[in-house]
């Protein structure tokens, strides 16, 4: 027992020492054919190189990825004086080159004395199979992936064999998963409609989008009727999940508009609906908010412009509203339509001093790296910057909230607007309170304009897209609530982003608007209205 | 298409209603209204009956329903519950304010609302045309027996020698007298009247005493007051409410001395007058 | 002839007349008898100009008689005016026939660059000028009814109205900016040629239009004076200070007030329509929420609720800002901007107002 063990061990390790003697020479042994392969590329016309690339694909040579890469790139040489293949660094007249067998850089070379190995689009599709199974058993998972998700692409029956190879040995769940169908893809193809049909219910209910056409194909045109139900089968729970996934993707879109809605219409919710002011400048408050953030970005790098910004933005725009409130509002108060008229004025005022001070053009505010990219959730691809400022607008809100419910200020301000006298008696400074809620109001224009320049163009008509939207948010809300504004936000995003797949974005905002006109008319105030004889006034 | 055109003709009047219907004595009937505004019970299962002819004061303290009571009977808010007829046909309800104005009940406010940039005349011509058709107000001139109309009403509420004046040129009583008379000139049957003599001298106190029991008889008179000496000086029968509710009705003299009158006005900071 | 009494005792409405009568005969004869290099001559464009201002004077009227007279801010009567003034260019549109780049007899060019190969429905019948002249008080004043009906008889009053009104041009504008709407998308409809036969744009024609401007300008004055002056006019004053007690004399406020603001409509249509052979183009810009709102301060500085004070309000700031454009152009959204809070603070009533005023104190 013992005896036999220990010749094992024995043979075991005099083989793994022949194996390691061995690999040098192997090596060599494969360099030879490497170089034996590429040799003959000069003069090969297309037909040959698909062979010769075969060969070179059947090497376990380390060298072949980028070679075939070069190739289908058209950055293979041959550099005649020297009798061998060269992969082409960059472009330039004086090229850099590397050798292609050994990888060695050798310096410069005259282009002119390089011969370019061309490659044709039938050459490229198998170059990138091939380079596909090479993948396959690389120890990084990402290329493996990457391998498998093209061979999705493009399935091609002679590399089954790898595949399930590679399977038995894969830890990776998301890549087992990925193998499975495409063997599955594969198996769609068999002789057996057993196979067929088995490998269809294993495709079905999958995002990936080059499943569906053979399904489809499948479900349409398959001899045997019990692949084809299945094929049929597979296919509606592939597009039922779709379904599911476009309708969480509207939401989204939904609840990202929503954001910004409510973002422009939540200090007008305060100047209009807490105080019963109009102010048609709102929306240059809000572009006085997207100027101060590109301000910030020309002095402070971009990633740490916006935490700058935002108090920034809050503090210019509070500022412009309180002057326009004691330079202007002030002397209107109770005549509803002056105040609209005589803020429209402000508003064009606003808009041309931007004009002419930060010129007609748009300026571009940068993205900070963390406001960029993707987020998945599941399927679900969600963009940052959106998710951003979705969680800025609850944030904003539940300030606000706080602002005006657990404050000083808050307290005063709901004193004055639900009776002026009584509160004036009661020692609030009611011209004050006025002063400092339309500041509230107007710095909350101004952050949101700090979100806006995130999304849209700054520019001096930035305010003027978002007036009409802001106000009729807060009317179909309900003047005076600021749930209401926050529902009211929501399901008009919502509904827009709903119908903007069947009708377009701009038909789609004149439905949104119509909507709303004929909702004001049914109902004047709004979906939560305050009731009783103190609102008939 | 011909019906649109006949109603929107009808700016003014629609077809006009058979007179009202009081044979029983009572001209108008309030019977178990509720109204709620916000969980708040603003009138709460009222009933109320104005006999014909009658004049009929309306006491309470503030809160007590007496405004939303009269927006319930011109048609302004629709009460959650309960009837309200004008005489023993006509069913207020399913009525508009322009159409409840027309059928013969008037109403002043408790503001003086008299229109200010026109002078005296042209707001009882306004008054005046309430009832006609679109047709009837595209004209510029006065007719006669419309100018001698005007004339007898101005004469009534003493602003003949103010006829040209400008209505916002009026002194405070001036303005409510105009506005009784704009509504008598409508001839209605009942009056409404919310506190007509907030604000004004003890003569035009006088004054608008005797007009208002001149009315009586003719017409049915509802007066909301809170000034107790001026209630006493017109009505005989009195209505006070409480929290939407009737909580007594009798003589002011009975009523004074009604222990749960007395508690309401006492324990409430708004003493009566 | 005896004038009627309500013009009689309207002496500013008189001095507007004469004034509109000496222009009719003058600015044509500047411009056809006065050889062109004296110094007294009208270029083809001053008289053009002179037009414009006539047809926005109209338009101030139309916005006065309903948010002078009836309290309705309307930030959206530029948009009864743009459909006047679409209605007109699609006969326009229509008279351009095979002389359009494409040649195309039967379509527009923007439709047959579109690719379209039949005119849709909506266009039928613009060939004739009389079904055009029809659409143009037809369109503008179903949609101010339809619009005015509902909005009134919900009750929407106030900013609130002011507010929608604004949001209905703005879609409006959308709509008519997109290319499937079928008018000419951003480009709008334009390169007119000519009218009932006579090319636009010929001297003699641009005098006949200018004429035609001022006729519909003084015919335009006459009919919201007169019905100013009736007892209508006396309960729209009462609906504007008072509108509860209109409703409680009797007077169905809704109807009143959907049939002036239709009226009204219809009368910025025709300013449109007359405005747009003039200016040689009609596109969906004139839908701007802007425009309307500046028809409002026209009306705002000369005084509202007095009618000439529209007048004198659209021609003084549209000259200003003609001038203005044209020597300091960024000077002008500034100087508009101002105009709006300098009015709305220190002269509520207008110029008109504070001449009476003075006038009565003097």
């Amino acid at each position: 027992m013992l005896s036999r063990s220990l010749a094992r061990a024995g043979f075991l390790t005099l083989s793994l020492l022949l194996a390691l003697l061995a690999t040098p020479l192997a090596r060599a042994a494969d360099d030879a054919a490497l170089r034996a392969a590429l040799a003959p590329m000069r003069e090969a016309d297309f037909n040959d190189k698909l062979q010769l690339v075969e060969q070179l694909a059947a090497l376990d040579h380390p060298r072949v990825a980028a070679i075939l890469k070069a190739l289908a790139d058209s950055r293979l040489y041959y550099q005649d004086a020297e009798n061998r293949a060269v992969i082409g660094l960059d472009e330039a007249a004086d090229i850099a080159i590397e050798d292609a067998a050994s990888g060695a850089a050798l310096g410069r070379a005259s282009k002119r004395d390089l011969g370019r190995i061309t490659a044709n689009n039938r050459l490229r599709n198998l170059i990138e199979n091939r380079l596909a199974s090479l993948g396959l058993s690389s120890a990084d998972s990402g290329q493996r992936k990457a391998a498998v998700q093209a061979f999705l692409k493009n399935p091609d029956p002679a590399g089954t064999e790898r595949l399930k190879a590679r399977l038995a040995v894969e830890t990776d769940n998301d890549i087992q998963d990925l193998l499975t169908m495409a063997l599955a893809l594969v198996d769609l193809a068999s002789p057996d409609a057993g196979v067929r049909a088995r490998a269809a219910t294993i495709l079905g209910g999958r995002l990936q989008p080059e499943l569906r056409g053979p399904l489809a194909r499948m479900a349409a045109e398959d001899a045997d009727p019990a692949a084809r139900e299945a094929a049929r089968i597979a296919l509606t729970r592939t597009e039922f999940r779709l379904q599911l996934l476009g309708w969480a993707e509207t939401l989204f879109f939904g609840l990202s508009l929503g954001s910004v809605l409510i973002l422009a219409a939540i200090g007008l919710a305060v100047t209009f609906g807490v105080m019963g002011v109009i102010n048609m400048a709102h929306g240059e408050l809000m572009m006085l908010g997207a100027y101060t953030t590109w301000l910030t970005q020309q002095w402070l790098p971009v990633n740490w412009s916006l935490p700058v910004a935002v108090p920034l933005a809050f503090l210019v725009a509070a500022l412009a509203g309180i002057a326009i409130e004691r330079g202007v509002i002030r002397f209107l108060y109770g005549r509803p339509l002056e105040t609209l008229l005589a803020t429209f004025g402000v508003s064009l005022i606003l808009q041309q001093a931007v004009r002419s001070i930060f010129s007609p053009l748009n300026r571009s505010v940068a993205t900070p790296d963390w406001m960029s990219g993707t987020l998945a959730l599941g399927p679900l691809e969600v963009t940052l910057n959106r998710l951003v400022i979705i969680g800025f607008c609850i944030a904003v809100f539940a300030l606000l909230w706080w602002a005006l419910q657990r404050t000083r200020l808050g307290l005063e301000v709901r004193a004055v607007t639900q009776n002026r006298a009584m509160a004036q008696a009661m020692g609030v400074r009611s011209a004050r309170v006025d002063a400092l809620t339309f500041g509230l109001g107007s710095g909350i224009a101004g952050v949101a304009g700090v979100a806006l320049s995130q999304l849209t163009n700054v520019g001096p008509n930035l305010g003027q897209s978002y007036i009409v939207d802001s106000f009729m948010v807060v009317v179909f809300g309900g003047v005076g609530n600021l749930w209401g504004t926050l529902v009211a936000g929501l399901s008009l995003g919502v509904a827009n982003k709903m119908v903007e797949p069947w009708a377009g974005a701009v038909l789609a905002k004149i439905l949104v608007l119509a909507f709303l006109v004929l909702f004001i008319q049914k109902r004047p105030r709004g979906l939560f209205p305050q009731r009783g004889r103190a609102a008939e006034a | 298409m011909s019906e649109l055109i006949s109603e929107l003709d009808a700016a003014g009047m629609h077809t006009p209603v058979e007179p009202v219907d009081a044979s029983h004595g009572i001209l108008l009937y309030l019977e178990e209204v509720s109204v709620t505004f916000d969980g708040f019970k603003a009138i709460d299962k009222l009933s109320l009956y104005i006999g014909d002819g009658e004049l009929r004061c309306i006491i309470g303290p503030n809160g007590a329903g007496k405004t939303t009571m009269m927006d319930i009977i011109t048609g302004k808010t629709k009460p959650d519950a309960g009837r309200v007829f004008f005489g023993q046909t006509v069913d207020l309800l399913k009525l508009d304010e322009p159409a409840i104005a027309r059928i013969g009940i008037g109403r002043k406010f408790q503001k003086p609302t008299v229109i200010e940039p026109l002078t005296v005349l042209e707001n009882l011509e306004l008054a005046m045309s309430g009832a006609k058709r679109l047709r009837g107000l595209m004209t510029t001139r006065l007719t006669g027996a419309e100018h001698d109309r005007i004339a007898a009403v101005l004469e009534q509420v003493g602003l003949l020698e103010q006829a040209r004046r400008r209505a916002g040129v009026l002194a405070h009583g001036q303005k409510q007298w105009l506005e009784i008379g704009m509504l008598l000139i409508q001839e209605p049957r009942l009056l409404l009247v919310d506190e007509p003599v907030a604000g004004m001298t003890p003569a035009e106190m006088e004054r608008t005493a005797e007009l208002l029991r001149s009315l009586a008889g003719a017409h049915s008179v509802v007066v909301v007051e809170h000034d107790m000496g001026f209630v006493r000086s017109i009505a005989d029968w009195v209505t006070v409410l409480h929290q939407g509710r009737v909580l007594a009705e009798g003589a002011l003299e009975d009523l004074q001395a009604d222990p749960r009158v007395i508690e309401v006005y006492l324990g409430d900071d708004h003493a009566a007058g | 002839m005896r004038l009627p009494a309500w013009l009689l005792s309207d002496r500013a409405g008189l001095a507007l007349l004469a004034v509109l009568v000496v222009l009719v005969l003058v600015v044509p004869a500047l411009n056809l008898l006065v050889p062109s290099d004296h110094p007294l001559h009208l270029s083809a464009y001053t008289v053009t100009l002179l037009g414009k201002y006539l047809c926005y004077a109209l338009l101030a009227i139309s916005v006065d008689l309903v948010w002078g007279y009836m309290g309705i801010l309307s930030l959206g009567h530029a948009a009864f005016f743009a459909l006047g003034g679409y209605c007109f260019g699609m006969y326009l549109m229509r008279q351009i026939g095979a002389r359009g780049v494409y040649g195309n007899p039967d379509l527009p060019d923007f439709m047959v660059f579109l690719n379209w190969h039949e005119l849709p429905w909506y266009w039928q019948g613009f060939d004739q000028f009389w079904f055009a002249a029809l659409m143009v008080l037809a369109v503008p004043g179903l949609l101010a009814f339809v619009f005015g009906w509902f909005a009134f008889r919900s009750r929407v009053s106030g900013v609130y109205l002011s507010i929608i009104t604004q949001a209905l041009t703005y879609a409006l504008m959308l709509a008519f900016f997109r290319n499937e709407m079928g008018f000419g998308g951003n480009n709008g409809l334009t390169d007119f040629k000519e009218a009932l036969g006579v090319p636009l744009h010929a001297d003699g024609t641009r005098t006949v239009l200018f004429g035609l401007s001022a006729l519909a300008l003084a015919g335009g004055y006459l009919a919201c004076r007169w019905l100013v002056s009736t007892r209508l006019g006396r309960v729209l004053v009462a609906i504007r200070d008072c509108e509860p007690r209109a409703r409680f004399l009797g007077y169905r406020v809704e109807r009143i007030k959907a049939l002036v603001f239709t009226f009204s409509a219809m009368l910025a249509g025709v300013a449109g329509a007359l405005y747009v052979p003039q200016v040689g183009i009609i596109n969906p810009g004139e839908f701007a929420p802007l425009n309307s709102i500046e028809a409002v301060i026209w009306v705002a500085i000369g005084g509202r609720g007095t009618l000439v004070g529209a007048v004198v309000g659209a021609v003084l700031v549209n000259y200003a800002k003609t001038w203005l454009t044209g020597a300091l152009p960024e000077a002008w959204l500034f100087a508009l901007g101002g105009l709006f809070v300098a009015v709305t603070l220190l002269l509520p009533q207008g110029l008109i107002g504070w001449l009476r005023r003075r006038e009565a104190a003097a």
